[in-house]
C-alpha cells in the first residue's frame, strides 16, 4: 500500500502539466485528491499503531546490491505521513485559487508540487538508508525547481542555486555517513540498525556527518540563510516545503535516529547547542524583518532550532514535546503562510509597511492568523501552549536532575534560559505578524475596500481549517499523548512521565510560560529600542557571507587551476601525452624489466625486408623534412606502399591487398583536397621548438623501438591463433583464417570497427555539407541536361559517359572516359568476386568495398560529380545503414535459432542447375561489411571531390561577380 | 622469439617522423603524422606476431609454415579504421582551410581568455557575484528596471 500511495504521487506529477493545460487551474484541486488519500489511509492505520506496533512493506530492487524498497509506518513516520499528506492536499487545493489564470508556469508546477509530496511521502515512509536517501535528494532538486519557479529575477536564481548547494553538500556529507552505518550495521534496513545501533569511532563520526545533513536540510546555523532566500518560490510552496515539510526532514531524521544514537559524545553538545543558537538567531532576525513572508521564514528558522533540541535532546519529556511541537508548528505555520499569500493577493503587498487597516476588510482572516499566531507565541489553549509546557517541563528536568543525559546544571539551565529567550523572541514576533498584517497604522494610508480584491470562501477555507486544527489539538492533549506514547517509549524513562495538557498546576513550566509571552509583548512594545539595539549589535560579517567567499573561493581554484593546466594548445597537450610515453614505458625499459633474458635478435627474414625497410625510412624522413604538400603526401603513400610489400614478406596477402587498395584511396582523396589547399606549408620559422619536436619524436621513437624488441622478447607463451587453422574451417567454413577470425572468431571487434567507419563517414559528409546537401536524391538527369556543351557535337553522339559533357573541356579525356566505361563493371563485378571468395581465399569485404570504391572514383575522375551520381544514384547514409544494419541482423539472427550473438553456420544445399552450394551464414556479415565500406567511399567522394567541386565553382563565380563589379566601378 | 631489427629499426622511424608531424601545428601535417604513426603501429605487430611465414590459408600452406593470423586481423581492422581517420581529418583540414584561410590549428581562445583571468586574479566569466535584484516569485529584473525608469 505505501509504496502504491508513493507510485500515485509520481504518477499523479506526471500527469499534472497535462491536466493542468487541460483543466486550467482546477486540476490542482484533482491532484490534491492523492494527498488526501493518503492522509485517509495513514489515519485509518492509527488503530494499528495504538500499542507500538508497525506497518511494513518491502520490495525487491537491487537484488545484486542488497537494495530493497522497504517502507515501515511507526508512530514517528505516521505523524508525518500526516503532516505531509494532510498539508500537502491542503496547499494544493489552495495554489487552485491562488495561482492567476493565464500564470504559464503552472503546468509546471503543478508537477513539481505534486512530485514533491511524492518524494516527501517517500522520505518519511523509507525504511531503508539508501532510499531515504534517495527521496532526500529527490524534495533538494524538486524544492530548487520550485524556488526557482520565476527565474526571470536573478536574485531568485541566485536564492534557488544557494538552497541547492547547501542542501545537497549536507546531502553528501549524509550519504558518507549514512554508507558508514550500514556496512557497520552490515544492513541498510532503518529498522535494523535502530534496533542494533552499531558502535565505534567509525560510527560516531558518520553520525555526525548524518547530522550535518538533517542540520542543513533543517536550516540550522550555520546553514540557516538558504530559508531566507527560498522565499523567492511562490507562497504555497514556503508553506508546504519551507514551513511544514521539507525542512522537517532534518528534524525527522534527528528524531528517527535519536532513541539509538542521542547516547554519542558529539550528539546532544551538537545538536542543543545549535539548536538554541538558531531558536535566538532566528528570532531576532525576525523580529527586524518588514516582509511578512521573510518575518515568517526567519521564524521559521528559529522554530526549527527549537525542535532540534527538542527531539536531539534524548529524554521522553523532550521527545514527547518535540513530536507534539512539530505537529503544531506545521499547523501553525502552514496557516500563516497561506494567510500571506492570502494578503499579498488582496493588497497586493506584503510589506508590512505599506499594509494597514486590513484587519478592518478581512475580520475572517485577521481571526485565523491570532490564532494560528497565539499557537505560535504559545497562549492557551492553543496547541502551539500545550506543546511548549512540555517542552518547558523536559528542559527543567534536564537542568535539576540530568534527566538521563549526563548534562551537567550550569549547561542545564543555560538551555532553559537559552529556550525562555527564544520564546519571548517568538511571541515578539508573532505579535508583529499579526499588527503587521492587520493593524491600523498611524501615518500610512488604509487600504479601502476598493483597493482590495477580496478573496474567496474557498480561497480563505485552507487557512482556516489548518488553524481551527491547531485550536482542536489544544484540547485533545490526552489523546495526544497517548497516540504518540509509542515513540516516546523508546526513550528510557525519565524523572517525570511527560503528559500533553492544557493545565499541570502552578510549576515553574507555566511561570516560564507566562514569562516569555510577557516579555514578547515588552519587545514589541518597545520595539524601535530593540531595533536601534540590534542595529548597533549586528555583526559585520554573516554565514551568507562566508557562504559567498567560499563560493568565490572555489571559483578562484577552479579557474588558476584551469588556467595552470589547460593551455589551449593542441601541440602543447600531445607533447604531454608523448612525454608521458618516453617517461613511464620507457623508464620501464630502460629500467630492464621486460627483457631480463635479453631477445634473441635477427637482422632480417629476407633481404627483401631489408630493402623495403631501407625505402620505408628514408620516405618517413624526407616526408617529415618536406615543406610541399603534395610531396609530403607522396612520401607518406610511399611507407604505406612499403607496408604492403612487408606484409607480402611477411606473408599476409589480405593485409598487402587491403593496404594497397586503402593506400591509393588515401592518396585519391588527399589529391582531391590538396588542389585546393596551398601548394606549401605556412611558413614556421626555424625555433628552438623544432628541436625540442625533434628531440621528442627520436625519444618516442627509440622508446617504441624498445618496445617492439621487449615484446618480441616478452613473448613466452604459445599464440592463441595456434588453434585458428582447424576451427576456422569445422565451425567457420572458410579456409581464409583472417577472414574468418574478422567475420566469426572476432566478429565484435569487426562490428565495433564498422560502425567507427559509418560515425566517420558520417563526419566527412557533415563537415563538407555542414547540414543540408547530402540527404536527398541523387538524380543527375536534371544537372545534366542543363550543363553547358562543351562541344560543338550533339550529345547523344560518342557519348561513353553521360555527364561527361559537364565536365570543361579542357578537363576531358576521351580515352579516360572510354576506359572508365569498359572497365568499370567488370571491377565492380571483381569486387563481388573478392567479397565471395573471402571466406577461403584473400579478399573479403574490406578489399572487396575498397574495390567497389576505386571503380566509383574513377567514374567521378573521369566524369565529375554528376556522372558518380550517375553511378551510384543512392544516398551514401542509406548505404552504410543498410550495411550496418546487415551487419547487425545477421548478427543477431543466431538468437532467434538458439544461437549466440554472431554465431555463424555453414549451409550446403543442392539446389536444381547450380548443383552443390557450399555456403556459410557470415558471409551475410561480411555483406554488411562491404557496404559499410562503399558508403564511406561514397560519403568521401561525395564529400571531398563533389562537395569540393561546387565550393569551388562557387567561389570562382563568386570572384567573377567580383571582378565584373570592380569592373564597373572602374567604368 | 628473436627480433626481426630491420622491421624495429622501421617502427622507431616512423614513430619518430610521426610525432615530429603531429607536434606541428599544420593539420595536413598532423594528418601525415598520424598516418606514418599507423603504419609505425602496423609494423609494431609485424615484429610481436614473430617470424614471417606462408599465408594464412587452409590447404594452401601447412599449418606449421603458417604467419600469425590473429594480429592480420587485427591490422587490417586498423587499416581500414586510418583510411577513415584520413578522411576526417582531410575534411577538418579542407573545412579549417574553408573558414580561415589556413590549416592551422590555433590555440583555443577560450582557454586563453582563462588564462588571462587566471594571470589577473579574476573570477570566471559565469561567477555571479552581485547582490542586488529583489526576490519576486513574479515579474523579471527588467520589468522592474523599465518602471524604475519610468518613475
Amino acid at each position: 500500500m505505501m509504496l502504491a500511495l508513493i507510485a500515485a504521487h509520481f504518477v499523479a506529477a506526471a500527469l499534472a502539466p497535462a491536466l493542468v493545460t487541460w483543466l486550467g487551474r482546477r486540476a490542482l484541486l484533482l491532484l490534491a485528491v492523492v494527498p488526501a488519500a493518503g492522509f485517509a489511509w495513514a489515519a485509518a492505520m492509527t488503530g494499528e499503531l495504538r500499542d507500538g506496533g508497525s506497518v511494513e512493506q518491502r520490495v525487491r530492487w537491487v537484488g545484486s546490491l542488497g537494495l530493497e524498497l522497504s517502507f515501515r509506518l511507526t508512530t514517528l513516520t505516521w505523524v508525518m505521513t500526516l503532516l505531509v499528506t494532510g498539508v500537502g492536499a491542503l496547499v494544493l487545493a489552495y495554489c487552485a485559487a491562488y495561482f492567476r489564470r493565464d500564470d504559464a508556469g503552472l503546468p509546471r508546477f503543478a508537477g513539481l508540487l505534486t512530485a514533491f509530496a511524492a518524494a516527501m511521502l517517500g522520505l518519511v515512509l523509507a525504511d531503508d538508508l539508501l532510499v531515504l536517501y534517495v527521496f532526500w535528494e529527490l524534495t533538494t532538486v524538486l524544492s530548487y525547481l520550485l524556488i526557482g519557479h520565476n527565474p526571470e529575477r536573478k536574485a531568485n536564481r541566485r536564492a534557488a542555486l544557494q538552497a541547492l548547494m547547501v542542501t545537497t553538500f549536507g546531502g553528501l556529507a549524509m550519504l558518507v555517513g549514512v554508507i558508514v552505518i550500514g556496512q557497520a550495521a552490515g544492513t541498510y534496513r532503518i529498522s535494523d540498525v535502530l534496533a542494533n545501533p552499531p558502535g565505534g569511532d567509525a560510527v560516531t563520526v558518520a553520525v555526525v556527518l548524518v547530522l550535518v545533513g538533517a542540520v542543513s536540510k533543517s536550516a540550522l546555523m550555520p546553514f540557516h540563510f538558504w530559508l531566507p532566500g527560498a522565499m523567492a518560490a511562490p507562497t504555497p510552496v514556503s508553506a508546504y516545503l519551507h514551513a511544514a515539510a521539507m525542512v522537517k526532514a532534518g528534524v525527522y531524521l534527528v528524531a528517527l535516529f535519536a532513541p539509538a544514537f542521542a547516547g554519542l559524545l558529539p550528539w546532544r553538545p551538537l545538536l542543543l547547542t545549535l539548536g538554541v543558537l538558531t531558536m535566538l538567531l532566528g528570532g531576532l532576525r525576525a523580529l527586524r524583518q518588514t516582509d511578512l513572508k521573510l518575518l515568517l521564514a526567519y521564524g521559521t528558522v528559529s522554530q526549527l532550532g527549537f525542535l532540534i533540541v527538542l527531539v536531539g535532546a534524548g529524554t521522553r519529556a523532550a521527545a514527547l514535546g518535540g513530536v507534539a511541537m512539530l505537529v503544531a508548528h506545521a499547523l501553525f505555520k502552514a496557516t500563516l503562510f497561506l494567510v500571506v499569500g492570502l494578503v499579498d493577493r488582496a493588497a497586493g503587498t506584503r510589506d508590512l509597511r505599506e499594509l494597514s487597516g486590513l484587519g478592518r476588510r478581512l475580520p475572517l482572516l485577521m481571526w485565523t492568523s491570532i490564532l494560528a499566531a497565539a499557537s505560535m507565541a504559545a497562549i492557551p489553549p492553543l496547541a502551539g501552549f500545550v506543546a511548549k509546557e512540555t517542552a518547558y517541563a523536559a528542559a527543567v528536568d534536564i537542568a535539576e536532575t540530568g534527566d538521563g543525559t549526563g548534562i551537567g546544571a550550569f549547561a542545564g539551565w543555560a538551555l532553559v534560559a537559552g529556550l525562555a529567550v527564544g520564546s519571548a523572541l517568538t511571541a515578539a514576533y508573532s505579535i508583529r505578524f499579526v499588527w503587521g498584517a492587520f493593524a491600523v497604522k498611524s501615518g500610512v494610508p488604509p487600504i479601502e475596500s476598493r483597493d482590495c480584491r477580496f478573496p474567496t470562501a474557498g480561497f480563505s477555507a485552507t487557512p482556516v481549517l489548518l488553524s481551527f486544527g491547531g485550536l482542536a489539538l489544544g484540547f485533545l492533549g490526552p489523546v495526544e499523548t497517548e497516540l504518540l506514547a509509542p515513540y516516546a517509549e523508546l526513550f528510557p524513562a525519565g524523572a517525570h512521565e511527560p503528559e500533553l495538557a492544557l493545565w499541570h498546576g502552578v510549576n515553574l513550566a507555566l511561570l516560564l510560560s507566562v514569562a516569555s509571552v510577557l516579555a514578547g509583548i515588552a519587545l514589541f512594545r518597545w520595539r524601535d529600542r530593540v531595533d536601534r539595539a540590534e542595529a548597533a549589535l549586528a555583526p559585520p560579517a554573516d554565514a551568507e557571507t562566508a557562504y559567498r567567499a567560499m563560493m568565490r573561493g572555489v571559483d578562484r581554484l577552479a579557474v588558476e587551476v584551469t588556467g595552470a593546466t589547460q593551455r589551449g594548445s593542441l601541440p602543447s597537450y600531445l607533447a604531454v601525452i608523448f612525454l608521458v610515453i618516453v617517461a613511464v614505458p620507457g623508464g620501464v625499459l630502460v629500467a630492464g624489466q621486460l627483457w631480463a633474458d635479453g631477445p634473441g635478435v635477427r637482422a632480417w627474414d629476407s633481404i627483401g625486408q631489408a630493402i623495403v625497410g631501407a625505402i620505408m625510412i628514408a620516405a618517413a624522413v624526407l616526408a617529415a623534412r618536406s615543406r610541399r604538400r603534395l610531396k609530403a603526401v607522396v612520401l607518406a603513400g610511399g611507407t604505406g606502399y612499403g607496408m604492403a610489400m612487408l606484409f607480402i614478406l611477411h606473408g599476409a596477402p589480405d593485409l598487402a591487398l587491403t593496404q594497397v587498395l586503402v593506400e591509393t584511396v588515401t592518396l585519391v582523396i588527399f589529391v582531391l583536397v590538396l588542389r585546393r589547399l596551398p601548394t606549401y606549408f605556412s611558413d614556421r620559422p626555424l625555433t628552438k621548438s623544432r628541436w625540442w619536436r625533434i628531440g621528442l619524436g627520436v625519444a618516442v621513437g627509440l622508446v617504441m623501438s624498445g618496445l617492439a624488441l621487449a615484446a618480441s622478447g616478452a613473448r613466452t607463451a604459445d599464440p592463441v591463433s595456434e588453434g585458428f587453422a582447424e576451427p576456422a574451417v569445422s565451425y567457420g567454413g572458410g579456409y581464409n583464417i583472417v577472414n574468418v577470425t574478422l567475420v566469426d572468431i572476432r566478429a565484435w571487434d569487426t562490428m565495433g570497427e564498422i560502425s567507427v567507419l559509418v560515425v566517420a563517414a558520417t563526419g566527412v559528409a557533415s563537415l563538407i555539407f555542414l547540414i543540408t546537401g547530402r540527404t536527398g536524391r541523387h538524380r543527375p538527369d536534371d544537372a545534366i541536361a542543363s550543363a553547358p556543351a562543351s562541344s560543338e557535337r550533339r550529345p547523344h553522339r560518342n557519348l561513353w559517359l553521360r555527364a561527361g559533357r559537364t565536365v570543361a573541356p579542357e578537363g576531358r579525356s576521351i580515352l579516360f572516359e572510354v576506359v572508365t566505361r569498359l572497365a568499370f563493371h567488370i571491377v565492380i563485378v571483381f569486387s563481388i568476386y573478392l567479397l565471395f571468395v573471402g571466406h577461403n581465399s584473400p579478399g573479403g569485404g574490406f578489399a572487396g568495398g575498397l574495390v567497389a570504391g576505386l571503380a566509383l572514383m574513377v567514374r567521378y575522375l573521369a566524369g565529375g560529380r554528376h556522372e558518380l551520381d550517375e553511378a551510384a544514384p543512392v544516398d551514401a547514409g542509406l548505404v552504410l545503414g543498410i550495411g550496418l544494419f546487415i551487419a547487425t541482423g545477421s548478427g543477431l539472427a543466431p538468437l532467434a535459432f538458439g544461437g549466440d550473438v554472431l554465431q555463424s553456420a555453414i549451409v550446403d544445399l543442392s539446389l536444381p542447375l547450380l548443383g552443390e552450394v557450399h555456403f556459410v551464414t557470415s558471409l551475410f556479415f561480411d555483406v554488411g561489411v562491404y557496404l559499410v565500406v562503399i558508403g564511406l567511399m561514397l560519403d568521401v567522394l561525395r564529400s571531398l571531390g563533389g562537395g569540393v567541386d561546387e565550393q569551388a565553382g562557387d567561389d570562382d563565380d563568386a570572384d567573377a561577380g567580383e571582378s565584373i563589379e570592380t569592373a564597373e566601378g572602374v567604368r | 622469439m628473436s627480433a626481426n631489427l630491420v622491421l624495429v629499426a622501421v617502427v622507431g622511424v616512423l614513430f619518430a617522423a610521426g610525432v615530429y608531424l603531429l607536434l606541428e601545428r599544420s593539420l595536413t601535417r598532423v594528418l601525415i603524422g598520424v598516418i606514418l604513426i599507423g603504419n609505425g603501429v602496423n609494423t609494431l605487430f609485424l615484429v610481436a606476431s614473430g617470424p614471417a611465414g606462408r599465408a594464412p590459408i587452409v590447404g594452401l600452406s601447412d599449418v606449421d609454415d603458417m604467419s600469425d593470423p590473429l594480429p592480420q586481423a587485427l591490422v587490417l581492422t586498423a587499416i581500414v579504421i586510418t583510411l577513415g581517420v584520413t578522411a576526417f581529418l582531410l575534411a577538418m583540414a579542407y573545412r579549417a582551410w574553408q573558414l580561415n584561410g589556413h590549416d592551422d590549428v590555433q590555440d583555443d581562445v577560450e582557454d586563453a581568455a582563462i588564462r588571462r583571468r587566471a594571470e589577473r586574479d579574476e573570477v570566471s566569466s559565469s561567477y555571479d557575484d552581485s547582490a542586488g535584484g529583489t526576490m519576486d516569485e513574479e515579474g523579471s529584473d527588467e520589468a522592474a528596471e523599465t518602471a524604475g525608469e519610468r518613475r
